[in-house]
């Protein structure tokens, strides 16, 4: 898709100025040490990131600032907080029997909590399921153990997408699992249009990126330490809680970001699995996008949507501050 | 390294020029359309290289048209969006000289209210609205919108996931247009949507699924556009198709070509390949929407003459009624009570 270029000429400045000290930057590394730096090599990654991440970011902010016309303007931060504040101010102008309608529009603040419990939920589903599993796979005793890391694997070679779908002909009312039920002489049950199905479909999705970073740190903890605990005077569990737990924080930590960020802001699965009976944020932003046209509405509740990420991933920062576990930012 | 840095610009930025050097004609259609080999014989018979695109709703197709100017040369909007994009001003007008085909579209479709004379406009295909219903499922008679909210059907009815359709059929179960700005009418409809909603009588708001899950026997009755309904009827005999008495939407989709396309002639071809008798055939043929083309009609015979779902009655059709387009003005109050509808637990 082709980005609207008919932007106003400070938003093109300030894009060039950006472009501009991006330049500078390299530039002066290059001078202070009188020959190449090897965060030189980094440059092609930035001139990538500063495309497809610092533009598009600077454009979300323009637009959420902005009103159709492009004159700065809060409103569309208001209509986080009132979802029918543009219907309101027309009621308002129709005389008293349509102001009677006025009420204030709950439908993203409620969406909003709605994506956070549910992504709430998903990773703490993912963290006691996905902390065992990796226990199991990282233990070298274990046979299985390097069999379950490819078991793991495979399904991500799939789109997510085809694997949703999947899901759908699995839980459908007239989908496999049903249908075996029925043959065993039992009544079907509805596993599918609800919250609990798109709980599932998210765990499904997220579980590997709970899994992997938790495995990869335990995979590396000297089994020394365990030794030396127990040599020590601990029992098992005491060796877990007090040595290999502790140790595997860093890898928990990552896990939990790289869960909670994409289920905030999951979509498609709710409209897949839950029959778009309840949406989630990312719906909701999709919907202001493409189905009302309304960018800038829909770029203020992405913008919302983002510093709440950025808020959730200080706070899990202040948790693991040598970003041992590779958490971001 | 500032040259290595400008050599990396200037090759993001021919990219796209590199890319067009074929004679292209760029197609924004819906999702389950058209026959696609339709396209295959378009590109060997002119050597144009069809970019076919799709979209589910019209809101989404407007939407994008807008903010990519120059990105489609034709498109598919129903009624009502012809009548926005006319004023927007974002068609042009046909050139009815390179389009001799023209002369197959029936005579009653070719002025119709939103475009006059057909100046920006040809109809591509046509139908109702209505529901789709399982008669394993549904024992009595379907006759009136107000099924969709008998609690006997829990659990069991698939609503259209677009606004204008959902709460166009509520508004009519009220007894109001589809059309309405009343906004008493409105807020009731949306109440009568909640209350349907909360009793669990939705099953899923959903759009280019339904079809293949009616098919299956997943629900017993669903909001569904007639040419879907003929595809699921077609898959499945058990199913059936009515439209209710307090009636309902009758649409084109129309063929245009945006202002400013940047492969007009190209535009105008495929137009006119499109309103080829055999091609109008495969395509209707394909999807079972009722055809506006009477070359084609003419081909397909008693099977499609005889076709209750394609050919509404007379006292049927005057039931019904086209959307008109709702402005930019007044869209956020159908857009903040659809939300509300959606909302709701």
């Amino acid at each position: 898709m082709r980005v609207d270029m008919s932007l106003p000429w400070w938003a093109w400045a300030l894009m060039g100025v950006g472009l501009a000290l991006f330049a500078a930057m390299v530039v002066l590394s290059v001078r202070r040490n009188h020959g190449v730096k090897r965060s030189l090599f980094a440059a092609p990654y930035s001139l990538w990131m500063i495309l497809f991440t610092i533009v598009p970011v600077i454009l979300i902010a323009y637009y959420a600032f902005t009103d159709a016309s492009g004159a700065f303007t809060l409103d569309n931060f208001r209509h986080f907080f009132d979802s029918n504040y543009s219907k309101n101010q027309l009621y308002a102008s129709l005389g008293p029997e349509a102001a009677a309608f006025i009420t204030r529009g709950t439908v993203n603040v409620d969406t909003l909590v709605y994506s956070l419990w549910m992504a709430f939920l998903c990773t703490g589903i993912c963290l006691l399921m996905g902390y065992p599993a990796a226990l199991f796979m990282a233990d070298r005793h274990m046979k299985l153990g390097p069999s379950l890391v490819v078991l793991f694997i495979i399904p991500m070679w799939m789109n997510f997408l085809l694997r949703t779908i999947a899901w759908m002909s699995l839980l459908e009312d007239q989908g496999l699992i049903n249908q075996f039920l029925r043959w065993l002489g039992f009544d079907g049950v509805q596993l599918m249009y609800n919250s609990g199905a798109v709980l599932l479909g998210m765990v499904y999705n997220y579980l590997p990126f709970m899994v992997f970073p938790i495995y990869t740190v335990l995979s590396k903890q000297d089994p020394k330490l365990g030794e030396a605990a127990q040599d020590l005077g601990c029992n098992e569990i005491r060796t877990f809680t007090r040595v290999t737990l502790p140790l595997s924080l860093p890898g928990v930590i990552s896990g939990i970001t790289m869960v909670f960020m994409p289920s905030v802001t999951t979509f498609f699965i709710p409209r897949m699995l839950g029959g778009g009976n309840s949406m989630m944020f990312g719906d909701l932003i999709e919907s202001k996008f493409l189905t009302e046209g309304s960018w800038n509405v829909g770029s203020a509740l992405s913008l919302i949507m983002m510093l709440l990420i950025l808020l959730s991933l200080s706070i899990l920062r202040k948790a693991d501050p040598n970003g041992e576990g590779g958490g971001m930012v | 390294m500032k040259k290595l840095l400008c050599i990396l610009v200037t090759l993001v930025l021919m990219l796209p020029v590199c890319a067009s050097a074929q004679e292209v004609v760029n197609v924004f259609n819906w999702e389950d359309y058209i026959d696609e080999s339709v396209l295959i014989q378009f590109e060997q018979e002119t050597g144009i290289h069809v970019n076919y695109m799709r979209f589910t709703t019209n809101e989404d197709m407007i939407v994008q048209v807008e903010a990519n100017p120059g990105a489609f040369d034709v498109c598919f909007p129903s009624d009502y969006i012809v009548e926005r994009m006319l004023s927007k001003d974002m068609l042009a007008e046909i050139d009815y000289d390179k389009v001799p085909n023209a002369q197959y579209i029936l005579e009653n479709l070719r002025s119709p209210d939103y475009d006059p004379n057909n100046v920006h406009s040809l109809p591509y295909m046509w139908g109702t609205v209505g529901i789709l219903y399982n008669t394993t499922m549904v024992e009595e008679p379907v006759n009136s919108w107000g099924i969709l909210w008998d609690s006997k059907y829990k659990s069991n009815v698939f609503m259209l996931d677009s606004f204008r359709d959902s709460m166009g059929v509520t508004l009519k179960y009220l007894g109001h247009s589809m059309n309405t700005r009343d906004i008493i009418a409105l807020e009731s409809c949306k109440d009568k949507l909640i209350e349907q909603k909360k009793n669990g009588i939705v099953k899923a708001y959903q759009v280019d699924e339904t079809k293949d899950k009616m098919v299956a026997g997943e629900a017993a009755l669903a909001v569904m556009w007639s040419g879907d309904a003929q595809y699921a009827i077609d898959l499945n005999p058990d199913l059936a198709y009515s439209i209710p008495s307090e009636g309902s939407n009758i649409w084109i989709d129309a063929m245009v070509i945006p202002r400013n396309a940047q492969n007009m002639d190209n535009a105008l071809k495929f137009i006119d390949f499109l309103c080829r008798p055999d091609i109008a055939q495969k395509n209707c043929e394909a999807i079972w929407y009722s055809s506006p083309n009477s070359g084609a009609i003419e081909l397909m015979g008693e099977e499609y003459t005889e076709n209750p779902v394609m050919n509404p009655t007379d006292e049927e059709v005057a039931r019904c009624e086209f959307f008109h387009d709702i402005d930019e003005t007044f869209m956020p109050v159908y857009t903040a009570l659809w939300q509300e509808v959606k909302n709701a637990k």
